[in-house]
């Protein structure tokens, strides 16, 4: 006889573990896919580099394989590799780390984001994002078995995070603090002061600083500061990056932790068992990215700055309050002005003028009234969008 | 500098308009720019805007016939090389004219309606000016990249329109 369910959820339903069956679907999903359907919007909801990757990059990749470098590399990565990462850091961040036992290369530093939190998160460990924040963060934290504690930063604020706020949130349940700076949606910088009230905060209550600097070279500053190449925050810090965005490289998937011993030697275990190590072709292009791409990648920085300023200087000339943005290639204006919520402005201006932005509310706390702008798209497309948004806001 | 700034915006795309030129480089007034690029006309660094063409893909009409042409020649004790190719550059059928180290003295592009018409005016002209040793001509039979662009279409590789 059939058994008769009168439970909503499908048998299969019930097999999926908790923490995961209770991981919030991005609630703008619904926007997405209308964006999808519209073939003929322009699109400012990209989070890469309208760039291909650089021939010489690619060329690699490419000679790589017609040389027969299919096997496994070592699991924390090519030691070439990782020997000139380090270079690079210490010549670009001032941080110093040992090649053979503080650095490893993973698979996009999604894969070094999501090593940290297992490695490091016992089940109900807090850990402390700023907001609004790249979407795989609270995900991310949540996998693990911790609980995420979104920090809102505020447009006044320049989106920098607030010491004070930031103590308010601390519990005794707190490991760690994850950063991202440049941020990916608000592109804002922290600058040395700001920085070094967050390490001293976290010294004080012996907290880790996770800071994902994936934007760090697209930084338009005078001054980069990363928080890693403070001496005295070493041994609690895990630098994340990688090349997705300077490099134009999103597609090959490299990414990179580097930190202490003890922390990298916690991320390596994992890594080992659920990864081997990251694809041979793309370490070896990334190779030849860090030894001789700089060029290339400081030409694409200097095209972003441009577009940068004729966007943002577009955007508020429309009507949207828009700060300077002073790294990656986002700028976040406010839509509170028009009266509509996030999601209201993203799909009326999708519909009404075909110009396609990211809500800020996907964005998590402090995202609601503004939306994210990609400005790492063509020149001709910019500017029809400029057209096109300044007409919608005299409507 | 600014100036280089702006040279650098209008050799990727002489056809930017000033608006978007001042506000990349960060340049406060679109008269700003308007100067400083008359400026650049005036003391002759802007030589001139041409496009950048794909000469193998124009339908209807000959195509033009080019030749780049390397060719030897005897420095005067006055003015070394400068005589010969200010000579040769007055010539409109030469499209470009360098001084070029190595084994040749002078590389030049020449382009004419036919084969015919190039061959003549080698033979002709170029060849017969007082101080042109030599001349050694290859005609072009196909064009790949000039002035930074690429001539063949990669396949199109469709971004994704919204990530985050």
């Amino acid at each position: 006889m059939m058994k008769i369910m009168n439970d909503s959820k499908s048998v299969s339903e019930k097999f999926i573990a908790p923490h995961i069956a209770g991981l919030p679907k991005s609630g703008i999903r619904k926007f997405f896919d209308l964006v999808n359907a519209m073939d003929d919007c322009i699109s400012l909801g990209v989070g890469e580099p309208d760039f291909t990757t650089p021939w010489g990059i690619r060329e690699s990749g490419i000679y790589s394989l017609e040389s027969g470098h299919t096997g496994y590399t070592s699991n924390l990565g090519m030691p070439k590799l990782r020997e000139e990462v380090c270079r690079y850091l210490k010549r670009n961040y001032h941080a110093d780390y040992d090649p053979a036992k503080e650095c490893i290369i993973t698979v996009g530093v999604s894969e070094a984001l999501d090593l940290a939190f297992r490695a490091l998160i016992s089940p109900g460990d807090e850990v402390i994002y700023a907001t609004p924040a790249y979407v795989s963060y609270p995900a991310g934290i949540a996998m693990a078995h911790g609980v995420p504690v979104p920090l809102p930063t505020r447009m006044e604020n320049g989106f920098a995070v607030d010491p004070d706020d930031l103590k308010k949130l601390i519990s005794p349940r707190t490991k760690a603090i994850l950063l991202n700076f440049p941020c990916n949606p608000t592109g804002a910088v922290m600058d040395r002061a700001q920085l070094r009230q967050i390490a001293d905060i976290a010294i004080e209550h012996n907290l880790v600083v996770l800071t994902d600097e994936i934007y760090s070279e697209l930084c338009y500053a005078e001054e980069y500061v990363s928080i890693a190449s403070f001496p005295d925050m070493k041994e609690r810090t895990v630098f994340l990056h990688g090349l997705s965005k300077a490099f134009a490289m999103t597609g090959w998937r490299i990414g990179f932790a580097c930190g202490p011993e003890a922390l990298i030697d916690a991320m390596m275990k994992i890594h080992q068992y659920a990864i081997m190590c990251a694809p041979t072709m793309a370490q070896e292009a990334a190779l030849e990215a860090l030894k001789r791409g700089e060029r290339s990648m400081l030409e694409m920085k200097e095209s972003y700055r441009e577009r940068r300023n004729f966007f943002v200087a577009g955007l508020n000339d429309a009507g949207l309050k828009c700060l300077m943005p002073h790294g990656a290639f986002y700028a976040f204006p406010s839509v509170k002005e028009t009266g509509m919520s996030s999601e209201e402005f993203a799909e009326k201006l999708l519909k009404e003028e075909r110009v396609a932005v990211v809500p800020g509310t996907a964005f998590g706390p402090g995202g609601e009234g503004f939306v994210r702008c990609c400005y790492a798209t063509g020149a001709a497309e910019l500017r029809e969008a400029l057209v096109r948004i300044k007409r919608f806001m005299g409507r | 500098m600014m100036k280089n700034k702006v040279l650098k915006l209008l050799r990727e795309n002489a056809r930017m308009d000033f608006a978007e030129i001042a506000l990349r480089c960060g340049i406060s007034s679109v008269q700003e720019v308007e100067d400083i690029v008359a400026g650049l006309e005036r003391s002759g660094v802007i030589r001139g805007y041409t496009a950048v063409t794909d000469d193998f893909a124009v339908s209807g009409g000959a195509a033009m016939v080019k030749a780049i042409i390397e060719v030897k020649v005897t420095p005067r004790r006055d003015g070394g090389f400068d005589h010969v190719a200010q000579r040769i550059a007055k010539f409109p059928e030469v499209t470009d004219l360098i001084l070029l180290s190595g084994s040749c003295d002078l590389l030049l592009t020449i382009q004419g309606e036919s084969l015919q018409e190039v061959a003549n005016f080698v033979a002709e002209k170029l060849a017969t000016i007082d101080g042109v040793i030599s001349t050694s001509t290859g005609f072009m039979l196909r064009k790949y990249k000039e002035s930074g662009r690429i001539m063949l279409n990669d396949e199109n590789y469709e971004r994704l329109k919204i990530c985050f």
